[in-house]
């Protein structure tokens, strides 16, 4: 499986996607520079995490008109998985690709640490490697992570099953004090109504190998791969 | 030249820790009778070569385009002849 990840100026976590990719998982992983304007040839995109433009404005919101993002449009539009991690969820959001929006962390603090996620769809492209309910450890590292939506947006995302996890306890339980950041729902991560692309604040490909603390960011990986070769 | 003045604000309802820590900041220094406060931005444009009516439709697009988030914010602007 060929992947691709975006660099936008002011990305910072490209090169570790890159690495899990090659190094992890044995796939193929180019970078490709916010400059092109066509994506060829390959089976899925990564927007990464960092700092697209400084993050001058909002979030994600300059980095959304980078050239190549008109390419990840069309590539979603016609089937193509898209994953958005951190700042990549927030550009997806920003470029109207994900409902929502990411704001300000409640706490007003940036975040760096593991999170527990609950798996609330286990069948999607993104999460088909992984078991209903089961609890995945994999850091966040954010100062808006703060999901938000209106009521109606809400209330499709649950109905449709697009809410792929939500950040919990230990033992798996969502509640006020499990959610880190003031998300809506302790929302972490949501796909499309398609179900080709999806956003998450914590960081896959930082719990990758077990030197690090957590292998579960394999899992979302692992998912994808599945999906493509029509196994998940 | 016209002078551009854009006010974005949050929705009403949405969550505003920034302008809850302020406030409560001001209240620590002893201002009483704050209600609410709210943060927000403002940017300021000077623009040439528009009438005031071709600015209204530039800046209208300006807002909807990149400088609000329609999903969480509210945005209004004030254009004068410098």
């Amino acid at each position: 499986m060929r992947f691709g990840v975006v660099l936008f100026p002011g990305s910072n976590c490209e090169m570790d996607c890159q690495y899990v990719l090659r190094e992890v998982l044995r796939e193929e992983a180019d970078l490709l520079w916010h400059k092109e304007e066509r994506i060829l040839g390959y089976d899925a995109i990564v927007l990464p995490g960092g700092f697209s433009y400084g993050d001058y404005l909002r979030t994600g919101a300059i980095a959304r008109f980078s050239p190549i993002m008109k390419a990840v449009e069309r590539f979603a539009a016609s089937g193509g998985l898209v994953l958005g991690i951190c700042n990549g969820f927030q550009i997806l959001c920003e470029a109207g690709l994900l409902p929502g929006a990411l704001m300000r962390n409640r706490s007003l603090h940036f975040i760096c640490k593991y999170a527990h996620i609950r798996v609330e769809n286990q069948k999607s492209a993104f999460s088909n490697a992984c078991d209903r309910g089961q609890i995945l450890v994999i850091p966040i590292n954010h100062n808006e992570g703060c999901y938000y939506a209106d009521q109606e947006t809400l209330r499709r995302l649950n109905e449709d099953g697009q809410i792929l996890f939500r950040y919990c306890g230990t033992d798996g339980e969502v509640s006020e004090a499990s959610n880190p950041n003031g998300s809506l729902e302790n929302i972490a991560g949501i796909m499309n109504e398609a179900g080709n692309v999806m956003g998450m604040m914590p960081h896959p490909e930082r719990a990758c190998e077990r030197i690090l603390g957590s292998e579960d960011g394999r899992l979302i990986f692992s998912s994808m791969i599945r999906r493509w070769k029509g196994e998940g | 030249m016209l002078s551009v003045k854009v006010t974005v604000t949050l929705k009403p309802g949405v969550l505003d820790p920034q302008g809850k820590t302020v406030r409560n900041a001001l209240e620590s220094l002893g201002f009483k009778g704050l209600v609410d406060l709210r943060m927000g931005k403002l940017m300021e444009i000077k623009m040439d070569g528009s009438s005031p009516e071709e600015a209204k439709s530039k800046v209208e697009e300006m807002c909807q385009k990149l400088l609000a988030n329609p999903v969480i914010e509210d945005y209004h602007y004030e254009i004068e002849q410098m």
